[in-house]
């Protein structure tokens, strides 16, 4: 949210002297509220009005990024309360906890293995959180150490101790882990292992209130990458916490103007996947858990997947060929859209016909099939090419293919360009798995 | 910096809905579940009052379940002939606060079964049970229409939950529920505008818009449930901020979209990156409901006994109030 080229001409020194290179101060402001120009350009503004243009100017989230080299994974910078306002931009890191106790080896050979594939898409678990639970600094940085040759994904280094940390550091500080956390009792320190390091720093209070004093004060220390634990530990408590801190966040109160995380506290993996669930659902920007298990991992990192997708713009699958069940020279044909919501009924409804199948994709720019219809992305030459282009002849000893119900007008087309058998589908995806029996049924 | 908290004020609030009728109530039901009423949104208590916690169901058929997934089989598979011990189980053994009665042997493409073969589920679910009812019909418009007034007229002063009226087909369900004293359940097929113009069609055949649960069509994490979701929070909103015809409860049949996904069924050996079948489904089901109780659901009708266990402790301690 910027200012106005009205709030900006009110800074400026409103003498139209032009060495901006534009006839007047208004002008300046008008071109600087819309982003074409910069306040360098202006060598008379006061220090004072710069200040309030920059502090106006900059993200009300603060961007901060964890990692390096391929991992690299940024959080904040976000605008909205709701997804459907706009969208959300960086999706939560997922920190799975190796406690520096266990077999830090064997768990960060089970978390590099936290690489999903779906929808022609890979997922990853972001990070290895490191704590040490052992008090000792020593054991931590061993463990620390273990993780940074094991994982090249990010690092979350929990402890409060600041020797432990220091140590820890020594050997992860080229990673930008995040450091958590700063609390009352050791911020000063953390403050300067944090600067000196070069690390982005988690700050955990008791609360919002005193959340909101002991970031100031870490501030006032001098660093600003920050990530905010609230500290609450209760999940009611938690999700108001992290909804206040966006919504101040918003109302550009500087304090909270850092991404928010959250820690999980149930011990059953099911349990502790809806708490994440409740967290990322509402504005957390990290989340530590410590469940690894993949069956709770793929539904969390799908919820990811769908909370941070653009509203505007419609999610496409990956245009192409795929099959469904064990497919067979007999198996049937259906087309559809590559728009997901699309693809996904059709895939759905043909699964729950039970004969295994093929469905072409089309890419029709992630559109329905009927606005791809009307829009000339879904016609009888396009499928045709879809189908000589992906080798179906190969694939299957008829010359028979289904289409929508919908778009029943381009069978004359896809047949003589095709030389291919069209059988009209049902209109909804719902039909299918009765029209299928109906047709295909042994 | 002092920091002030930030609380919204709103004009309006969910309308409240009471399912189910004990005997001075002039139904049979030992318990009733009220839902609705929160004047604020999820969850945040320190804005507003949220009175009522939102509520679990489990699913039943009133015939054997064709293409259940046989992991459901330990669960239900010695009483999937049985609706009446089906549901007696989700109640007393799974701790179902609800039983959602889906009438899927009417279905033509199924069993075809006769309005009077639906009556007699009901019944058998009725005497089994002393939660409310929620029914629903096969979803097909025309043989819906056959059966909807005989369900009605045989759970005569049991205060059910009838569903779905949809913008379509909703004048013989709304007459049924209007003759009978039940409520209903509008559902929209993911598009606000339908949602909102349901509403207020349902309204003018007289029938009480403050017993209408919404059910504004969710999908399955992965399978676009953030339409959902998103509609869901904007309907939210606008209700809070004054839209009536918005404030009503809301629904979401969770288990019937998650246990049609891939991701839910496939085995391991086609996916080992994906972990075992059974937890990864239940996880869906958490996934999904959790998701969908933050952005304002108040019914979540669920399948896994076990995502039923997780979903209900998840909504304790969201239902735990919070302050500043």
């Amino acid at each position: 949210m910027g200012l106005t080229g009205l709030q900006i001409f009110k800074l400026l020194p409103k003498t139209n002297c032009g060495e901006c290179d534009l006839p007047t101060c208004m002008a300046f402001a008008m071109a600087l509220a819309q982003g074409k120009t910069s306040l360098d350009m202006c060598p008379y503004v006061s220090d004072e009005a710069k200040e309030q243009l920059e502090s106006a100017a900059a993200p009300p989230i603060k961007k901060v990024t964890v990692g390096t080299g391929e991992f690299t994974r940024a959080i904040g910078d976000e605008t909205e309360i709701f997804r459907h306002d706009k969208r959300f931009f960086n999706e939560t890191i997922l920190a799975i906890e190796v406690k520096d106790t266990d077999d830090v080896d064997a768990k960060c050979e089970n978390f590099n293995d936290l690489k999903f594939e779906r929808i022609g898409m890979e997922f990853v678990v972001d990070a290895v959180a490191v704590v040490n639970d052992s008090g000792d600094a020593d054991k931590f940085k061993s463990a620390v150490e273990t993780a940074v040759n094991k994982t090249e994904r990010c690092l979350v280094l929990m402890s409060e101790d600041v020797d432990a940390m220091a140590k820890a550091l020594e050997v992860a500080a080229d990673r930008k882990p995040l450091i958590y956390a700063a609390t009352n009792d050791n911020y000063e320190k953390m403050v300067e292992l944090a600067k000196e390091k070069g690390c982005p720093l988690a700050v955990r209070g008791n609360g919002l209130m005193d959340t909101a004093e002991l970031v100031d004060k870490v501030v006032a220390a001098g660093h600003k990458d920050l990530v905010i634990d609230p500290g609450s530990r209760e999940m009611s408590q938690t999700l108001a916490d992290l909804s206040q801190i966006r919504r101040a966040a918003l109302r550009r109160v500087r304090t909270f103007g850092y991404p928010s995380m959250a820690v999980t506290t149930k011990e059953d993996p099911m349990e502790e996947n809806s708490e994440a669930t409740v967290y990322m659902s509402n504005y957390a920007q990290l989340i530590v858990m410590k469940t690894d298990e993949k069956a709770a991992l793929v539904p969390l990192v799908s919820w990811r997947l769908n909370l941070y997708t653009d509203p505007q713009k419609p999610i496409a699958v990956e245009p192409g060929l795929y099959e469904v069940g064990e497919v067979n020279p007999d198996s049937p044909v259906y087309v559809t859209t590559n728009f997901s919501l699309t693809y996904f009924i059709v895939e759905g409804e043909v699964e729950g016909s039970k004969i295994p199948s093929y469905i072409i994709s089309v890419d029709t720019d992630g559109i329905s099939v009927l606005t791809a219809w009307a829009d000339n992305k879904f016609s009888g030459d396009i499928i045709a090419k879809y189908i000589k282009d992906l080798g179906l002849e190969e694939k299957v000893n008829h010359k028979k293919i289904v289409i929508p119900g919908g778009v029943a007008v381009i069978s004359g087309k896809l047949e003589d360009e095709s030389g291919w058998e069209v059988i009209v589908g049902p209109r909804e995806a719902s039909g299918i798995p009765k029209f299928a029996r109906e047709k295909f049924g042994k | 910096m002092a920091f002030n908290i930030v609380k919204e004020k709103y004009r309006n609030k969910i309308s409240q809905v009471t399912i189910g009728a004990t005997k001075e109530e002039g139904g049979t039901r030992t318990s009733t579940v009220t839902i609705g009423g929160e004047e604020a949104l999820p969850y945040l208590h320190f804005e507003g009052n949220i009175p009522n916690r939102p509520v679990t169901a489990l699913e039943v058929w009133d015939i054997a379940p064709p293409g259940w997934n046989e992991c459901f089989n330990q669960y239900y598979g010695d009483v999937y002939n049985d609706v009446g011990e089906w549901a007696r189980k989700c109640v007393e053994e799974y701790g179902a606060e609800m039983i959602c009665l889906r009438l899927k042997g009417a279905d033509p493409d199924e069993d075809n079964r006769s309005a009077d073969e639906c009556e007699a589920a009901l019944k058998k679910v009725l005497d089994s049970v002393g939660v409310p009812i929620i029914v629903l019909g096969c979803g097909k418009f025309e043989k819906d229409n056959e059966i909807f007034m005989k369900v009605a007229e045989s759970g005569a002063g049991e205060n059910l939950l009838m569903g779905v009226a949809e913008q379509e087909n909703y004048k013989t369900l709304t007459a049924a529920a209007l003759g009978y004293k039940h409520a209903i359940i509008a559902q929209s097929p993911i598009d606000i505008n339908i949602a909102k113009q349901l509403n207020i069609m349902i309204g003018e055949m007289n029938f009480d818009t403050d017993r209408i649960v919404m059910d504004p069509t969710i999908a399955a994490v992965g399978y676009g449930i953030e339409y959902g979701y998103s509609i869901m929070q904007r309907a939210r909103f606008g209700a809070l901020g004054g839209d009536k015809a918005m404030a009503k409860p809301m629904i979401g049949n969770i288990g019937w979209e998650v246990w049609k996904t891939k991701e839910a069924n496939a085995p391991v050996s086609d996916f080992p990156e994906w972990g075992e079948q059974e937890p990864r489904g239940i996880n869906w089901e958490i996934v999904t409901a959790t998701s969908l109780l933050c952005a304002g659901l108040n019914i979540a009708v669920l399948r896994h006994p076990s995502s039923l266990a997780v979903v209900k402790k998840t909504i304790d301690d969201l239902m735990k109030p919070n302050s500043y």
